[in-house]
């Protein structure tokens, strides 16, 4: 059983005739309990892809199958301003119709399980953006969900704060079971994190290489065998992104 | 080959660390320091107004009957304080400002929220609203005798027509001005129609609409001045009609000090109930620069 399955999805933009690609007939699955991440160039349609398996956004064509509601976690944590950390989190729960009692019973283990236990009454302005990604990610996490998607999330992180949440994140998954989908322009972080990585190319988003990642966990950003990998995924996103000068250069 | 991992609990502390180096540390000054760094521009600034007008009275530009020094107009403020003629004409006028207000803000509030929500009301009557904000009230008022009469319904829709709009206006900046992040946010989370409007979009859209409600007093309470000045009915003394009745008298104490009171009222209203409102909610939204 798949947790994700895309099979021949596309996404057109813009009115019939001047239309663009942001997806064509892109297919890719991932397992469950799997940790996948997407990298890709500018105009891969990466956020396109999640807003489609998020349930936010329609396929022009083709086949989506999630396993459960999936949630989704934005670069900028997506926070509501005007709760507190611990009310967002409670709202997910709220939102899924948790009676009130067993509410505050999860939000405090879901804040737990982010390690920011004694944080819940600040509000996100309150935070540090390291914190307010984790307070987003125990609010997915409250969502119950089978699948996590992620877009960039730690795109606009400080290199430590990045590194300590690369930890976080795949001590969450290792022990939650969670299947997650990662979007990311950064090579290292992907390889980093991933089972495996999948290479998009850019106008039309299609994937066009896989890399299967078999350095054990846990890994470091900084260990030459992420440094190995990475280079091949590297240099295959410069082959797609030549490609793409060669076209401009002929047209 | 031996890479450092770390160990869970090494993980908690560095988090830990990195949390308390993080979390922003907001200086917190003494209440009574916040206040009087508050105050003190206040009170300078009431000074040298004070000055300036007693330093006009002192040249002798007018004649004393008709621009009084601050020390005549202060007295005679006290003593229509005392007499009880100011607070009579003080409470018509502001059971006037609250009854018309609340009905502006049922008003004001529906439109609003039925025009953010239809593209069709928008593109209908969108800038009907704004136009009706810069109409100044006093034009309405011929029309509105004409309608009502010399009576408190005229009064009363004049200070509606002046703040609804400006209530309406702040419903839909305060919704057109949403974050789409926060919105996508609600929808993951399983938040559809009436949960969407009651946990993301109302909260949302409260500073834009806090603004408006602000602006609306200031609408209100011009408009009721204007009106309090044109409709003048019989034996309910208001400060509207104070004001006229020492104009006729050619008394200008009582006028300035009349005056005083109407300045006084619209200074507490705005800065002190509405201002703190708007403090509030952003300070809580997170949409004020330091501290």
């Amino acid at each position: 059983m798949k947790a994700v399955d895309i099979a021949g999805v596309s996404k057109v933009y813009g009115p019939a005739g001047a239309h663009t690609f942001a997806l064509d007939r892109i297919s890719f699955d991932v397992d469950k309990g799997e940790f996948v991440c997407l990298v890709g160039a500018s105009g891969c349609g990466k956020t396109t892809l999640l807003n489609l398996i998020a349930g936010l956004d329609k396929p022009g064509a083709g086949e989506i199958d999630v396993e459960g509601k999936p949630a989704l976690l934005f670069q900028d944590a997506g926070l509501f301003p005007w709760l507190t950390a611990e009310k967002n989190v409670e709202l997910a729960l709220r939102l899924r119709k948790v009676s009130k009692k067993e509410r505050a019973k999860r939000v405090a283990d879901l804040l737990h399980t982010v390690r920011l236990d004694g944080f819940g009454d600040r509000r996100p302005h309150e935070l540090s953006g390291g914190m307010r990604q984790r307070v987003a990610l125990a609010r997915a996490l409250a969502q119950e969900t089978q699948v996590l998607l992620m877009d960039e999330p730690f795109g606009a992180l400080d290199a430590i704060t990045r590194d300590l949440l690369h930890d976080e994140i795949e001590r969450v998954w290792t022990e939650t079971g969670v299947t997650i989908l990662f979007v990311t322009h950064n090579v290292r972080e992907a390889v980093r994190l991933g089972d495996r990585v999948l290479v998009l190319s850019s106008r039309p988003g299609r994937v066009v290489d896989e890399f299967r990642v078999d350095i054990a966990r846990p890994r470091r950003l900084e260990s030459p065998e992420v440094a190995a990998v990475a280079a091949r995924v590297t240099e295959r996103l410069r082959k797609e992104v030549r490609r793409h000068g060669h076209d401009d250069a002929a047209a | 080959m031996a890479t450092t991992t770390p160990l869970p609990d090494t993980l908690d502390v560095e988090l830990a660390g990195i949390d308390a180096l993080d979390v922003p540390i907001a200086p917190a000054p003494s209440k009574a320091r916040r206040m009087w760094s508050a105050a003190w521009p206040k009170l300078l600034a009431t000074g040298i107004f004070l000055f300036i007008w007693q330093a006009v009275v002192w040249l002798g530009l007018k004649p004393s009957w008709a621009l009084p020094g601050p020390v005549t107009v202060f007295k005679q403020l006290v003593n229509d304080l005392k007499s009880g003629v100011l607070p009579k004409a003080t409470a018509t006028t502001m059971q006037r400002a609250v009854v018309g207000y609340a009905i502006a803000l049922v008003v004001g509030s529906v439109i609003g929220i039925a025009v953010a929500r239809s593209k069709v009301l928008r593109a209908a009557v969108g800038s009907l609203i704004t136009g009706l904000q810069t109409m100044p009230t006093i034009a309405w008022f011929p029309l509105t005798i004409l309608l009502f009469g010399l009576t408190e319904t005229a009064i009363l829709f004049v200070v509606v027509l002046g703040a609804a709009p400006a209530i309406a206006n702040g419903v839909i900046a305060g919704v057109d001005h949403i974050p789409p992040l926060q919105l996508r946010a609600g929808r993951v989370l399983g938040a559809r129609g009436l949960s969407m409007y009651r946990h993301v979009v109302i909260p949302a859209s409260l500073p834009g609409y806090v603004a408006g409600l602000k602006q609306g007093w200031a609408f209100a309470w011009r408009s009721l001045m204007a009106g309090e000045l044109l409709v003048i009915i019989a034996k309910k003394p208001s400060l509207g009609v104070r004001l006229d009745f020492a104009r006729q008298n050619n008394d200008a104490p009582a006028l300035l000090a009349a005056m005083v009171v109407i300045l006084v009222i619209g200074i507490i209203v705005d800065s002190v109930f509405f201002g703190r409102l708007e403090r509030t909610i952003r300070q809580r939204w997170g949409l004020v620069d330091g501290a």
